[in-house]
C-alpha cells in the first residue's frame, strides 16, 4: 500500500528551510556497497590537496584519542613571521607544534600533527577565510615536515636541537644533585649509539650501578652529526674552485663541532662525578673498609701486643701491691716490735722488780740470791713465758709474786729448760 | 594463491577463506582447532604453538606467553602487565622500551620482544592456512578492535608482512562481525538498521553501536572494557570448584601456580560444555595435596557463581547505547560476538535489556544464528574475496579520508502523507553522497504536494490493557498489576524543508519522489508521475552550514 501524497496546489517548487548540519564520520571501508560508494567518489573527481585535507577535518571519531590535541601548540607570533629563507634557524619542532615532545615524536605524532599544521595554515585556507596570502609560515611547515620524515636529516637536526635539553646548574649553586643531573642525562643519553643507557639512579644506587653509569658515560659514544650547521653550498657550477672551499670548509667546521661537543661532554661527566654525592660517600665508606680490614688483617699481632701489655701492666701493678704490702707489712712488725720489745722491757722491769717490790718475800739478806735467780729466770723466758709471768706478778703480793716465780722454775725445771743447781735462792 | 582472512585476539585467532559466491571456511590448524590459542610457549629447544603451547601454562608457566596481542605497538611503560589475566611468562621492558618477554631458551635467559612473539605467531597460522588449502597465501585480510591506534595498525601490518603475509586491508572487529551477519541472508546488508556489536572474548570486551545505512556502515560509538570476559567467567567457576575441594578436602587449591592453573584449565573446558548442555563433570587428577578432584556442576550453578561477571557483561551493552545517545528502543539487532557470547545466560540477560522488537542474535536464542567465535574472521574472508580483484594502490586510493569521512545527516528526512504521518525516506545517520526514491501516490486528488520534512524523533507509550481474563482470577491476581506499557520509537514530522506541488493527475497514479544528496551537501529533491513523457518537477534545499 503506497502512501498517499496530501491534496494541495502551490508553487511547483519551494524550499523552506536547511537541513540540519551534518556529521561527518568515517564510514567503515567494507562490503561491496562501500566499494560502489568508493568508486562514485573517486570517479571523474580529481580532489585537491586542500579538498582531500579538508576531509579530514572535524571528523567525529569514536575512540578517544590520548593525544588528540597533538599539534594544537600555538605558535609564537614571531616564529610564524620567520622568514622562510632562514627555515634551519626557526625551531622546527615548534612549527609543528611538537615543542613538547621533540625528539620522542613518533613519525605517527609527526604525521598527525603536520596534517593539523597543514589545516590551520594552508595558504587556501587563510585567504578563503580572508586572511593575507602569506605563505612564508607555511613553507617553513613543509620543510620541517621533509626533514622530520626523514631519518638522517631528522638526526641531523636532533643533534643541534638541544636548546631546550636541561642544562647544569651554575658551579656554586645549591641543588639537589639527581634532580638535576637525572634529566640532563637522561636526555644526553638519546645520542647514545649504545642502547640502552643506564640511569644515573638515585642515592640508594649501589656501587656496581654508580660504576656502571659512570662507565658508560665515560666511554659515551654519541652520534650526533652537524651537517645542520653547513654553510649552504652554491650550486653554480661556474665557481667550482668556491664550491670546493666551502665544502671543505663544512667537513671542518662539522669535525671542529663534533670535538668540542665530544669534550663538552666529558666535563659534564667530570663535574658530574666531581658533584656526585655518591661518590664521596662510596670513597669514604672505601675509606673506612680500608681502615677495618687493616684493622682486622692486624688483629693477631695486636690481640698478642695488647695481652702482653695488659700482663705486663698486671704484672707491674702486681709487683707494686706486693711491694707495697711488704713494706707495710715491714712497717707494721717493726712496731710490733718495738712495742714488744718495749712490752718486754716492761715485762722484765716487772718481774726484775717484783721481788724488790715485795721485799724480797721477807728474806731481804737473800736478796742479791733472788735478783741473781730472777735474772737467770728472766734469760730463759722466751717472750710469752715473760708475759705471763709479767701479768701473774704484776699486781700480785709477796707470796703471789714468789709462787708464781716458784711455779715458773719448777716448771722450767721440768721442760729441763733451766738447771736446778744453778738456782741459789729458788728450788725446784 | 589465495586470500584468507585472520582474526588475532588476545586468547584465540582464526583463519578463513571465502569462495566467490560468499561461502566462508573457517580453518582449522594441523592440531584440528579452529580457535587456535594466541599461545607461544618455548621449553627446550622447542618452540609449541596454539592448543600445545597453552596447555604448558600448567608445567612451563614462565616459558609461556600469551594474552599479547594487546601489547603490539605499545611502549612497556604504557600499558598495565600486572593484570591479573597477565598469566605465564613474565612481561618486561624491551631494549626499545617496547613490551617484552623474557623467557628460557635452551637453558639460556631471553628476551623476546612482541613484535617477534606475534610474527611467530603469525608464521604459525600462515603455516595452518597453506597446509589447509594446498596454497600459497596470496593475502590476508587482518582484523583488529577499533581503538587500536594508527600506530599499533602500522606495526601489525609490519609483523605480518616479516612473517611473509601481506596485508591487503585491516578492518575494525565489530564491523567484519556484522558484514558476516548481514551477508547470511541476501539484501540483509541494504536495510537501514541500526546494530549493537557486543563482544566477549578472553581479557577484553567491546562493543560498537553501527548504523547501516543503504549498505554503508558506521560506527557511531563503541566502549572497551579490559579485564571482562571469559577469563572472569573461568575465574568465578574455578572459585566455586575451590571451596568444594576445599571443603571435601580441607586441601587448599589455590595456594600454589600449579593448582590454580589445573582448575583454571578444567574450569574451561566446563564452562564451554555447559553452554551446550545443562551439565558436566569437572575432574582434575592431584589438584592439590595428592587429592584428585571430582565432581559435577549443573549450569544453574554456573550462572549463579558466574553471576557477577554476567551482569558486568549485560551492564556493558546498555553502556555503549547510552554513549551512543540511543535507547535500547533505537536499537534493531544485538549481534553477539567473540567465545563468551556462546554463554546462553549472557544472551538472555542481554535480551531483557531491549523490547520484543529488538533481535538478539545469539545462538541459544536463534538456532540460525553463525557461531559467535567465528563472526569476525568470516567477515575478514569476505572482505579479502571482495578486494581481492583490486591492486594495492586501489585499496589504498579507496582508504583515504576524502572516501572513507563522509557527512551524516543528524536527523531523518522524509514526506508526509495525507494523514499526516511522517515517512522517513533518508534515516538518520544516513552517509551522502546518497541517492533514493520512494513510489507514493495522489489518491484522488489531481494535485498533491510533496511535503518535505525533517523527522523529530518521539517515543510513543501505549497502554496494553490486560486481555479480557476470565472473571475469577483477574480478580485476585490482576488488580494490582500495573498495566503494560508499550514503548515505541515514532518519528513525527519536524521543521519542514521544501514544497512540490505534483498537478494535473489522474485518481491513483504511480508517483515517483527521489531525493538526492551530492557530495557538496546540496539535496536535490525531485517528482513525477511515472509515466512516459512525464516531466519532472525539481528543486534544491541547502545544508545549514
Ligand atoms: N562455547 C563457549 N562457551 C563459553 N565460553 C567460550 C566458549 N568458547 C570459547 N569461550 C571463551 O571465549 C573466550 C575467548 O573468546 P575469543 O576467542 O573471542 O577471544 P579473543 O577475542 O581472542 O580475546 P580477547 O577478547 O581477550 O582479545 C575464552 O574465555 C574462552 O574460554
Ligand atoms: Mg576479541
Amino acid at each position: 500500500m503506497s502512501i498517499v501524497l496530501p491534496s494541495g496546489s502551490g508553487d511547483s517548487f519551494k524550499a523552506v528551510n536547511k537541513y540540519s548540519a551534518a556529521v561527518r564520520r568515517p564510514i567503515e571501508p567494507v562490503g561491496r556497497y562501500f566499494l560502489a560508494h568508493a568508486s562514485r567518489t573517486l570517479r571523474g573527481h580529481t580532489w585537491s590537496e586542500f579538498e582531500k585535507l579538508e576531509a579530514e577535518r572535524n571528523v567525529k571519531q569514536v575512540e578517544e584519542d590520548e593525544d588528540d590535541d597533538l599539534g594544537d601548540e600555538e605558535q609564537s607570533e614571531e616564529l610564524l613571521a620567520h622568514d622562510p629563507r632562514e627555515w634551519k634557524t626557526a625551531n622546527l619542532y615548534a612549527v609543528l607544534g611538537l615543542s613538547h615532545l621533540r625528539w620522542k615524536a613518533t613519525e605517527d605524532q609527526i604525521r598527525r600533527a603536520h596534517r593539523k599544521q597543514v589545516l590551520k595554515h594552508h595558504p587556501d585556507k587563510k585567504s578563503a577565510a580572508g586572511g593575507l596570502d602569506q605563505d612564508g609560515f607555511f613553507k617553513i611547515i613543509q620543510k620541517a615536515f621533509e626533514i622530520m620524515l626523514d631519518p638522517i636529516k631528522r638526526r641531523q637536526y636532533d643533534s643541534v636541537d638541544t636548546d631546550n635539553d636541561p642544562k647544569p646548574p651554575s658551579a656554586k649553586t645549591k641543588y639537589d644533585f639527581f634532580e638535576v643531573w637525572g634529566p640532563i642525562f637522561e636526555s644526553e643519553g638519546r645520542f647514545s649509539v649504545k642502547q640502552p643507557v643506564p640511569a644515573l639512579g638515585g642515592l640508594d644506587a649501589t656501587k656496581e650501578q654508580v660504576d656502571e653509569f659512570y662507565g658508560f658515560m665515560n666511554k659515551f659514544e654519541s652520534w650526533k652529526t652537524f651537517e645542520f650547521k653547513d654553510e649552504d653550498v652554491p650550486d653554480d657550477t661556474a665557481n667550482r674552485d668556491h664550491k670546493r672551499y666551502i665544502e671543505r670548509k663544512n667537513i671542518a667546521t662539522r669535525k671542529k663541532l663534533k670535538q668540542e661537543d665530544n669534550k663538552r661532554f666529558i666535563e659534564l661527566v667530570e663535574r658530574a662525578y666531581s658533584e656526585d654525592p655518591r661518590i664521596k660517600m662510596f670513597k669514604d665508606q672505601a675509606k673506612k673498609e680500608k681502615a677495618a680490614k687493616k684493622w682486622e688483617r692486624e688483629a693477631g699481632s695486636r690481640k698478642a701486643a695488647e695481652e702482653e701489655a695488659a700482663k705486663k701492666a698486671a704484672e707491674e701493678e702486681a709487683a707494686k701491691k706486693a711491694a707495697e704490702a711488704e713494706a707495710s707489712k715491714k712497717a707494721d712488725s717493726k712496731k710490733a716490735k718495738e712495742a714488744a720489745k718495749a712490752a718486754k722491757k716492761k715485762n722484765k722491769r716487772s718481774v726484775r722488780n717484783s721481788a724488790k717490790d715485795n721485799d724480797y718475800f721477807g728474806d731481804a739478806g737473800k736478796a742479791s740470791d733472788i735478783d741473781a735467780d730472777i735474772e737467770l729466770l728472766l734469760e730463759k723466758f722466751d717472750d710469752v713465758k715473760l708475759g705471763e709471768v709479767a701479768a701473774k706478778v704484776k699486781d700480785a703480793d709477796a707470796a703471789g709474786v714468789k709462787a708464781a716465780l716458784s711455779e715458773v722454775v719448777a716448771e722450767l725445771v721440768g721442760a729441763g729448760s733451766l738447771q736446778a743447781s744453778y738456782l741459789k735462792y729458788f728450788s725446784a | 594463491m589465495s586470500v584468507i582472512g585472520i582474526t588475532f585476539g588476545n586468547s584465540t585467532s582464526s583463519i578463513a577463506v571465502a569462495t566467490q559466491d560468499g561461502k566462508v571456511d573457517v580453518i582449522a590448524n594441523p592440531d584440528g582447532d579452529r580457535f587456535i590459542p594466541s599461545a607461544l610457549s618455548y621449553v627446550g629447544g622447542d618452540e609449541y604453538h596454539g592448543t600445545q603451547a597453552e596447555a604448558r601454562l600448567i608445567r612451563n608457566p614462565d616459558s609461556t606467553i600469551v594474552n599479547f596481542r594487546d601489547f603490539i605497538g605499545k611502549q612497556f611503560d604504557e600499558v598495565d602487565t600486572t593484570a591479573a589475566h597477565q598469566v605465564g611468562a613474565k612481561a618486561v621492558k624491551g631494549p626499545q622500551g617496547e613490551v617484552a618477554y623474557e623467557i628460557t631458551k635452551n637453558g639460556n635467559p631471553e628476551t623476546v620482544t612482541v613484535h617477534e612473539i606475534a610474527k611467530r605467531h603469525f608464521i604459525n597460522l600462515k603455516l595452518a592456512a597453506e597446509d589447509f588449502t594446498g596454497k600459497d597465501v596470496e593475502g590476508v585480510v587482518l582484523t583488529v578492535p577499533t581503538n587500536f591506534t594508527e600506530h599499533q595498525r602500522e606495526e601489525l601490518t609490519k609483523i605480518a608482512e616479516d612473517a611473509g603475509l601481506k596485508t591487503l586491508q585491516l578492518i575494525n572487529e565489530p564491523t567484519a562481525a556484522l558484514l558476516a551477519h548481514l551477508s547470511t541472508e541476501e539484501e540483509k546488508l541494504a536495510q537501514d538498521k541500526l546494530y549493537v556489536v557486543a563482544d566477549f572474548g578472553g581479557i577484553r570486551s567491546d562493543a560498537a553501536v553501527i548504523s547501516a545505512r543503504g549498505g554503508i556502515l558506521t560506527i557511531l560509538a563503541t566502549a572497551h572494557e579490559f579485564g571482562l570476559g571469559g577469563d572472569k567467567l573461568d575465574a568465578a567457576l574455578s572459585e566455586y570448584f575451590a571451596k568444594e575441594f576445599e571443603k571435601k578436602y580441607k586441601a587448599n587449591p589455590r595456594s600454589n601456580a600449579r593448582s590454580i592453573a589445573k582448575l583454571k584449565a578444567e574450569s574451561i573446558v566446563v564452562k564451554k560444555t555447559l553452554s551446550n548442555v545443562q551439565s558436566s563433570t569437572c575432574s582434575i587428577e592431584s589438584l592439590a595435596e595428592g587429592f584428585d578432584f571430582h565432581t559435577s556442576i549443573n549450569r544453574l550453578r554456573y550462572e549463579l557463581a558466574a553471576r557477577q561477571p554476567l551482569s558486568e557483561m549485560t551492564a556493558f551493552v546498555e553502556k555503549v547505547i547510552k554513549k551512543a545517545e540511543l535507547d535500547p528502543l533505537d536499537v534493531d539487532e544485538v549481534l553477539l560476538v567473540g567465545g563468551a557470547a556462546n554463554t546462553p545466560k549472557l544472551a538472555t540477560n542481554i535480551s531483557y535489556l531491549f523490547p520484543e522488537s529488538t533481535k538478539i542474535v545469539a545462538p541459544s536464542l536463534d538456532s540460525k544464528a553463525l557461531d559467535p567465535s567465528e563472526l569476525v574472521v568470516r567477515g575478514a574472508a569476505l572482505q579479502a574475496s571482495l578486494v581481492e580483484q583490486f591492486d594495492e594502490s586501489e585499496i589504498k586510493e579507496s582508504l583515504q579520508p576524502i572516501v572513507v569521512n563522509t557527512q551524516h545527516l543528524s536527523k531523518p528526512i522524509g514526506i508526509k502523507d495525507a494523514e499526516g504521518n511522517f515517512h522517513s525516506i533518508l534515516v538518520a545517520e544516513t552517509a551522502y553522497p546518497i541517492k533514493k526514491s520512494i513510489e507514493v501516490t495522489n489518491g484522488e486528488s489531481t494535485s498533491v504536494v510533496v511535503e518535505l520534512y525533517e523527522g523529530k524523533r518521539t517515543i510513543k507509550e501505549t497502554v496494553i490493557e490486560p486481555e479480557a481474563a476470565d472473571a475469577e482470577d483477574s480478580e485476585e491476581e490482576d488488580s494490582d498489576e500495573e498495566p503494560e506499557i508499550k514503548r515505541e520509537v515514532v518519528y513525527e514530522a519536524g521543521d519542514l524543508l521544501a514544497e512540490l506541488t505534483l498537478k494535473n493527475l489522474k485518481p491513483n497514479a504511480k508517483l515517483e519522489v527521489i531525493i538526492n544528496i551530492t557530495q557538496n551537501g546540496v539535496l536535490h529533491l525531485s517528482g513525477r508521475e511515472l509515466k512516459q513523457g512525464a516531466i519532472a518537477i525539481k528543486g534544491e534545499v541547502q545544508p545549514s552550514a
